[in-house]
């Protein structure tokens, strides 16, 4: 019962820890070069909910000192997190333009058949 | 100037900055060179106007904005980073005059000022690292490094590079990610960003915490050995350097890995190790050990390699080994032979690697048999390849033989002699495969292929002889590397709990 709640009680960082692994699985596992990336950008989001989570608090307010409020809930994750999402979106737009050039290149996007095409040249 | 000067921390990331958005709108290629030139050379005077501060009065602490820390972010200069920092910029600026020559071989003429553009970025990242005293900034800069260094070797000619630069993608954001979540996981512990900070509010939270802190230390510890190429993550290694281009090469090199291993370094020094007993912990056994096999596996692999450029980067891998020994020994000795090694071998492998490029430049084999008898016909620069892969080797006299020695001397004040013949055997290793290469070069008969082969044009050589000379320099008169570097690793040990 108690190993019960604790799930619910977490069940945020279950979900976060289960997109994290998910993310990191489809990149060793796949070897589509767009899904891979894919992959990736799903173990970075997962990391964008790490960080935001333990920022509110149920019931806290905006950081802004009124003898009204006691509870504050912490903007800074909030920041942060904007931060490394631009970080996120250049990666997979740099990841994907690298896939645009691979595909001209290779004419294919998956790694295997790209490993033979280099073998037979 | 003096109104400048107590914004020399931020400079060290503003110029390079503010020279890349330059570059990009300079849009042709001379003009951008020359861009890159002049912040390439300002900036070591920056780095070394800081460090040598540093050693007179003690750590700089700026307040970016002025925030004061550790609300703001914080630039913090202590000897560690001021040593590194000298480097970084000093290896951007030697390297800086070979690129116009070098590069035009690889680069359509119309991409040369974003290449330009992007070494500028990558230089700021960098930079930023080695100089910022806040976990998450480090993280920004770590990517902005990372993601410019993934254009820089898609640039490579062949179309091997694009598929290296997709691998190292990869396993960079990987890396970063892995970092980043360790650094969550600090800022959940202690709600601060500031590595000083964190260091003492962990003190606090170690008794109850101590599996979140694990987990901090244990994904930190993994998310930066990605990007310094720890032996059993460097598999992004030798292609990236393979196929990026030569003056790439020979830049990253230099400066990408070490700027990690500082991180690396910084965090556990600075920041784990001022409130946890890190010898308690198996990490400094599994830091030895992994850094034993990469000196052997990688180096065994580079003798058995015939891609001159591929041998180069696994026994970069193998050195690298050497640095983070150092880190694991954690003891005076020990350590100042890591970080001796960080600028040694920063300055062996730029030789080395601008030695192919101007190989490349003359003659284009990339094959190590192709290259028979080049010596005769390029006899400078072969010289000053053949200093740097003894330097390699360890050879006294050289500054190879300066870090090793602090290693064995770390190994032995620990009484594990093992550890001194593994020293020893691993740079016979090294020699096997740094004196096949002096072999074909200088005993052969010159082949037809590289008939015409000389030496490269003198804005290409004299860089390579300049580190060539470097290397022998530091390894007589140690006292601007291994006495910096003792000084640092003192500090560094004092922190310790």
């Amino acid at each position: 019962m108690r190993a019960l709640t604790t799930f619910f009680d977490h069940y945020d960082y279950v979900v976060t820890i289960f997109l994290m692994m998910t993310g990191l699985y489809i990149v060793v596992a796949r070897g589509n070069m767009v899904k891979k990336l894919v992959g990736l950008s799903i173990f970075q989001t997962s990391v964008y909910l790490l960080y935001i989570e333990p920022g509110k608090i149920i019931g806290g307010t905006a950081p802004i000192i009124d003898p009204a409020f006691t509870v504050y809930s912490n903007p800074l994750p909030h920041v942060l997190i904007l931060t490394a999402i631009v970080v996120g979106v250049a990666t997979l737009a740099l990841g994907l333009a690298i896939v645009v050039r691979i595909n001209e290149a290779y004419g294919t996007v998956e790694e295997d058949e790209i490993l033979e095409r280099d073998r037979e040249a | 100037m003096n109104a400048v000067r107590p914004h020399f921390p931020a400079l060290l990331v503003v110029l390079p900055l503010l020279g890349a958005v330059l570059a990009a709108f300079l849009r042709r290629g001379g003009p951008a060179f020359a861009l890159a030139l002049i912040v390439s050379w300002i900036l070591p005077f920056v780095a070394g106007t800081l460090l040598w501060q540093v050693l007179a009065t003690g750590p700089i602490s700026y307040h970016l904005g002025g925030w004061e820390p550790p609300w703001g972010i914080e630039y913090r200069v202590d000897v560690l980073n001021g040593f590194v920092l000298v480097l970084v910029a000093a290896v951007g600026a030697v390297t800086m005059p070979v690129a116009r020559r070098s590069i035009v071989l690889e680069i359509a003429e119309e991409r040369l000022a974003w290449f330009y553009c992007m070494y500028l970025l990558c230089l700021a990242g960098l930079l930023g690292i080695t100089v910022t005293g806040d976990a998450f900034n480090a993280f920004v800069f770590l990517e902005i490094s990372s993601l410019a260094s993934y254009v820089l070797i898609a640039l490579g000619r062949d179309r091997r590079a694009l598929v290296a630069a997709f691998q190292y993608l990869i396993m960079g954001t990987i890396g970063a990610t892995f970092y980043v979540i360790g650094v969550g996981l600090l800022y959940l512990l202690t709600g601060s960003l500031n590595m000083v900070d964190i260091a003492t509010r962990l003190g606090a939270a170690a008794p109850t915490q101590m599996p979140a802190i694990v987990a901090a230390l244990g994904f930190i510890t993994v998310g930066i050995s990605l990007k310094l190429a720890l032996f059993p993550l460097h598999a992004w290694l030798p292609n990236a350097y393979t196929y990026a281009p030569s003056w790439v090469t020979a830049f990253l090199s230099a400066t990408a890995t070490k700027v990690a291993i500082y991180l690396l370094i910084r965090y556990y020094f600075s920041v784990f190790g001022v409130t946890i007993d890190l010898p308690a912990l198996p990490i400094t056994e599994i830091i030895i050990a992994l850094s034993v096999a990469a000196m052997f596996v990688a180096s065994f692999i580079a003798v058995f390699e015939t891609n001159l450029k591929r041998m180069l980067a696994f026994s970069s891998v193998a050195q690298i080994g050497y640095i983070t020994l150092g880190i694991g020994l954690a003891d005076q000795a020990g350590l100042t032979g890591g970080l001796v090694h960080i600028v040694n071998h920063a300055l062996m492998k730029a030789a080395l690697f601008l030695a192919v490029g101007a190989i490349f430049y003359r003659a284009c084999p990339a094959q190590i048999k192709d290259l028979a008898g080049i010596g005769r016909k390029m006899p400078l620069t072969m010289a000053a390849f053949t200093i740097a892969g003894l330097g390699l080797v360890g050879t006294p006299g050289t500054s190879g033989f300066i870090s090793k020695w602090y290693l064995a001397l770390g190994a032995l004040d620990k009484g594990w002699w093992v550890l001194v013949f593994l020293i020893v055997g691993s740079s016979l290793i090294a020699l096997v495969y740094v004196g096949r290469v002096l072999e074909v070069a200088w005993l052969r008969e010159p082949s037809a292929a590289i008939a015409h082969a000389s030496d490269p044009p003198l804005s290409m050589l004299l860089p390579m002889m300049v580190l060539a000379a470097a290397t022998i320099y530091f390894g007589i008169d140690t006292e601007w590397t291994a006495g910096v570097a003792s000084t640092a690793a003192k500090a560094l040990l004092e922190g310790l709990r």
